[in-house]
């Protein structure tokens, strides 16, 4: 289980304060402005900014002061998931080896994973020529691979045309389920979060408590 | 990354050792800095080269500096780590100033043959040659050269005159303290005058001379009275003449000397000696067109007879000159540019 | 965190930093420390040097007037005149006045504008009598041809980015030539002007080469060349430091000056062509060829007047004497230690800059950092020279470390180029993908190697081929440091212009344009990605 408790930060004018508790194989959605504090919250819960004070578990087990790469927690970008200059195969292999050092077990891992999202077949293409739907699939591979019970989902679905978006939230739902992962989504479209059957908390002026979020699962 | 850059650091710093600690062997050499026309094939370089070389079982080596008052610039740009044995090239005008640098030694050369329009006192210059500065017309372009420094400076302006740098050249220094001793105080506006007619200054003789005037492109140019037995005697030709001014010509008396900081002491002086000896004199009338310091009798061509006789020959004192010069050249860039 | 905090961000930078601050700041003491025994007023009140004061400005105001006057045309009959033969090439030439060496063109220059030049036979043929290279003319023929070839474009590049909605607006309501003129075009150069004038107006002030090859004597002199004098002429120490304080003063002044006024950093090292772009056809298509036809021509000319006399009968003597082959082989050195040097300084900048800017969210600091590789605007290269003349004359024979000094010099001349050219490349690497990266942990190598590399390596071929072309043309850092000991083929040159001796002259500057484009070429080529390390074997 993932619990934040009285996380603070400060930035600029802005302060922030969270209070969540989400489990496995569920997703919780975040719903809220654009300014809101979205974001923050999940930069802070992948080790991208430091809170003045509060804590973050998983399992039990503190979180901070560690740095993003030693969090189990891995990420789903709204874009940029990938490096365009590198191939499907190594952008996926960059999260099993950031020096990209991979062995025979590693690649037919790969594979598996490029299967597991429709993407079979695509190892050598060329990032550059894929769809914006094809390429969250191939961030998407990546981040089962990385094996985290964390996964955050950073507006995944905003960039992509209606009918990819269903097809890929559909993935998505499988993939939290089938390997267990507590996973947190950051929207502004209440549809996203419905479709993966999410428990919804409204974010409001940088302010989550589980409170406020039943106050507000209630009136949506 | 970081491995990268230093690796790329290191190259760079071993490559800029590498080429400071060049080795540098200092056999024998006797290492000269003088301006450039003295080394050249047809100066007397190569020929005074060929003939010490003969007699001191060492190696003479002419370094050209750009210019000849560049070479009192230079060694005292160098100071002590100067890698020059010898100064050959300064004048008389520059003798005090170069004096007071400290950088210069005094010579153990015997001066008794040397014969000059000037009593010669200083032990450390040892004077090779001399002349008068004289502007030198092309006859072909230029019928009626003026006949003295102020006619010269009241001509119109469509005469255009070729001069040197008082800040790099002795000749152009020369023509600044001849304006000097002519016009006194009224140095300033003689220059006024002087300058629509100046088409262009130039760092060294050898430019204005050869590459300008040669070229046609001034009928006039500041040089010596000795130029034109040059051109009768080796190109067997009266068309460049010098022009005598009423006023009398400047005399320039060219010098050389030892630097303290030279190793090679005595084979310095060999050098200095040898060169105001009758061989090393009497080549110097045809290869650096000037009259020799020594008499030298016959070997003088016949054709130096035909040559100007300055009225006069003017000079300022060397320690005036010493004291004056930076604010007589500050006057002269301004009322002659 | 703690993990990121501990994988030395900071190291390039800080041993860049290190290595500028005693490049720089140990010349700058030297100087400033000589400044206490000299009374600054006595050679600024001096009438001559506060002529060759007036005079720097006066050259530099013409220059950038005339260069940005003529650019406004010649870039709208560019922009009007969308389809002819070598537009693009033409385009392309405006950029080799970029690399070219400064030396090499003013023989160009001289080739067709001097006295026995193609355009003084020609109007000498007229009747007419020859001008004179020599003096302000000159310096401002030599000017205008740097710095029109930029002005154009960065106006043409202004002018290309208009909205193709705004012409067929324009057309709609029938506008005619001139309103077309102020309504459209005007308003979208204007945004350039102040940039790009300021831009030219400094690099004219501070110009060297140019000044020294045509300035013809004192008479036009500028202070950075009279700092030189002083020096080099004179012996005059108090004269070179109080001038060198007052171009300090005088560079400083100009560059808060252009501060103030915003301009695109990209300035004249890109032009992206716009494709498909509504135009008019211009009811003044005579007019607009006549004028591209004339930029064309001073451009071209002088480029190609220095190629056709480069072999002449002098050309055998040149090519074998022992000078030209040592100094070719100095010119050789200097640049290739300078390419990497400078870019090595650019790129360790650029790294920490980049992690203050982006990770650590200290954008200023960031920023300073990258700027502190820009120093050399400030202080410019005969500044920097006779700060390095006072700090090392009483240690060693500067002559003889000519060549270390010439690099030293070089590489910080061209450090803002690298700087310009590989910032942006870095940035893209991480804008992006920062958090990404930060969650994979690539870091260190891997991230240099996987991530950074592939996006650079061109870029950084680019840089490193400029600073070398830069270094290897470049005649300010040799001309007061060089002697007969150490020659490089432009301090060969400007001595062969300065004699006269044009043959030569026409035949050196062949040989430096060939030693340039091999280097450039040889440099942009040793970043191809086999060279550096074998890729990855699965790639």
């Amino acid at each position: 289980m993932l619990k934040i408790d009285k996380l603070k930060l400060q930035l600029g004018t802005n302060s922030y304060c969270y209070q969540l508790h989400a489990n496995a194989s569920h997703t919780t959605a975040i719903l809220g402005k654009s300014g809101s504090g979205k974001s923050t919250l999940l930069n802070l819960i992948a080790g991208f900014l430091q809170p003045e004070s509060g804590s973050i578990s998983w399992n039990n087990q503190s979180l901070i002061g560690l740095s993003a790469n030693q969090r189990p927690v891995t990420t789903l970008f709204q874009q940029h998931n990938l490096f365009m200059h590198l191939n499907v195969e190594q952008n996926i292999g960059l999260g099993i080896s950031p020096d990209l050092k991979l062995t025979n077990n590693d690649y037919e891992n790969i594979h598996r994973s490029l299967d597991e999202v429709g993407m079979a077949g695509y190892a050598k293409n060329r990032t550059a020529n894929l769809s914006g739907g094809e390429q969250q699939r191939v961030a998407l591979a990546r981040c089962l691979l990385r094996k985290q019970p964390i996964l955050l989902l950073d507006e995944p679905f905003s960039a992509l045309d209606e009918h990819t978006r269903h097809e890929m939230i559909h993935l998505t739902r499988k993939v939290i389920s089938d390997y267990k992962l507590c996973a947190i989504l950051v929207t502004h479209n209440e549809d996203d979060a419905d479709l993966l059957i999410a428990t919804k908390h409204l974010l409001r002026d940088g302010i989550l408590t589980q409170q406020a979020a039943g106050i507000a699962n209630k009136n949506h | 990354m970081i491995t990268k850059l230093h690796h790329a650091l290191f190259i760079a710093l071993v490559s800029i050792l590498c080429i400071v600690t060049l080795p540098s062997h200092a056999a024998q050499t006797l290492t000269v800095y003088t301006y450039e026309s003295f080394t050249s094939e047809w100066g007397p370089g190569p020929v005074i080269k060929t003939a010490f070389e003969k007699e001191c079982d060492c190696t003479l080596n002419f370094v050209a500096i750009d210019s000849s008052a560049g070479i009192l610039n230079r060694v005292q740009l160098e100071g002590k780590s100067s890698k020059a044995d010898i100064v050959l090239g300064l004048d008389y005008n520059l003798m005090a100033l170069a004096q007071d640098t400290g950088l210069l030694a005094e010579s153990s050369v015997d001066l008794s043959q040397v014969k000059l329009p000037i009593e010669w006192d200083s032990k450390v210059f040892v004077p090779f040659d001399f002349g008068h500065f004289a502007f030198v017309y092309d006859t072909k372009t230029l019928s009626n050269p003026p006949t003295s420094l102020d006619e010269l400076v009241n001509s119109p302006d469509d005469l255009k005159i070729i001069i040197q740098d008082p800040r790099t050249s002795t000749p152009g220094l020369g023509l600044l303290l001849w304006v000097k001793a002519v016009y006194g105080d009224d140095a300033d506006s003689a220059w006024k005058k002087l300058k629509p007619k100046i088409l262009t200054v130039t760092k060294g003789w050898s430019e204005a001379y050869f590459s300008l005037f040669l070229n046609g492109e001034a009928p006039m140019v500041l040089s010596y009275d000795t130029s034109p037995g040059y051109h009768m005697a080796i190109d067997k030709t009266d068309q460049y003449q010098a022009a005598a001014f009423d006023e009398g010509h400047y005399l320039q008396i060219e010098v050389a000397a030892l630097l303290k900081s030279s190793p090679n002491q005595e084979l310095g002086n060999a050098f200095l000696q040898f060169l105001i000896s009758k061989e090393a004199q009497s080549a110097i009338p045809l290869t650096n067109v000037m009259y020799p310091s020594i008499d030298i009798g016959d070997a003088l061509p016949p054709e130096f007879s035909k040559l100007i006789k300055p009225s006069k020959s003017l000079l300022l004192d060397t320690e005036t000159v010493r004291d004056e010069r930076k604010g007589w050249i500050d006057e002269w860039l301004e009322s002659a540019n | 965190m703690q993990l990121t905090m501990f994988q030395r961000w900071w190291l390039p930078g800080a041993v860049a930093l290190i290595l500028l601050a005693l490049l720089v700041g140990l010349p700058l003491i030297a100087l400033i420390v000589s400044t206490s025994d000299l009374n600054l007023q006595t050679t600024l009140n001096n009438t001559y040097y506060k002529r060759v004061i007036w005079f720097s400005f006066y050259q530099a105001l013409i220059s950038a007037v005339l260069s940005v006057g003529l650019a406004i045309p010649l870039a709208q009959a560019l922009s009007r005149e969308q389809k002819f033969l070598g537009r693009q090439m033409l385009i392309n030439l405006f950029s080799l006045s970029l690399v070219i060496p400064t030396i090499v063109a003013i023989f160009g220059i001289v080739a067709v504008f001097g006295r026995t030049g193609w355009l003084n036979s020609a109007i000498g043929q007229l009747g007419f009598e020859p001008f004179s290279i020599y003096g302000l003319s000159g310096i401002l023929i030599a000017h205008v041809f740097f710095n029109l070839p930029l002005a154009t474009r960065v106006l043409l590049q202004s002018l290309d980015n208009i909205p193709h909605e705004q012409w067929r607006l324009s057309t709609q309501l029938r506008m005619p030539g001139l309103a077309q003129f102020k309504y459209v075009e005007w308003p979208a150069m204007r945004t350039q002007l102040i940039g790009v004038f300021m831009v030219i107006f400094t690099l004219c002030f501070t110009s060297f080469t140019i000044v020294m090859t045509l300035g013809g004597g004192p008479r036009a002199t500028t202070v950075e060349v009279a700092i030189y004098q002083a020096l080099r002429f004179d012996f005059d120490i108090n004269t070179a430091v109080s001038l060198a304080i007052a171009q300090l003063v005088f560079c400083t002044a100009l560059l808060l000056a252009s501060a103030l006024f915003k301009h695109d950093a990209s300035i004249g090292f890109s032009y992206k062509p716009v494709e498909h772009l509504y135009r008019p056809t211009s009811t003044h298509r005579w007019r607009n060829r006549l004028l591209i036809l004339l930029g064309t021509l001073f451009v071209v000319t002088p480029l190609l007047g220095m190629i056709m006399s480069a072999i002449n009968p002098a050309s055998i003597k040149v090519l074998t004497h022992t000078n030209t082959v040592q100094a070719t082989i100095n010119t050789v050195i200097i640049a290739i230690v300078t390419a990497f040097l400078s870019v090595g300084i650019g790129v360790s900048l650029l790294i920490s800059s980049r992690h203050l800017r982006i990770r650590a969210q200290k954008h200023n600091l960031g920023q300073w950092i990258q700027h502190a590789g820009n120093i050399i605007l400030v202080m410019p290269p005969v500044v920097l020279g006779t700060g390095l003349f006072l700090l090392l004359r009483n240690v060693a024979d500067v002559f003889s470390i000519a060549l270390v000094l010439t690099i030293i010099i070089n590489s910080l001349m061209a450090l803002p180029f690298v700087l310009r050219i590989l910032d942006g490349p870095l940035m893209q690497a991480a804008n992006h993908h920062d958090k990404l990266i930060q969650s994979l942990g690539i870091s260190g190598w891997s991230r240099w190697r996987l991530l950074d590399w592939p996006l650079i390596r061109k870029p950084m071929g680019f840089a490193l081929g400029i600073a070398a072309t830069l270094a290897a043309g470049d005649f300010s850092a040799i001309a007061l440091f060089g002697s007969e000991r150490a020659t490089t083929l432009p301090l060969l040159l400007f001595q062969r212009i300065g004699s006269y001796r044009l043959h030569e002259a026409a035949t050196t500057a062949g040989i430096l344009l060939v030693v340039c484009l091999i280097l450039f070429t040889a440099m942009q080529s040793m970043t191809s990605r086999t060279i550096f390390w074998r890729s990855h074997a699965k790639d």
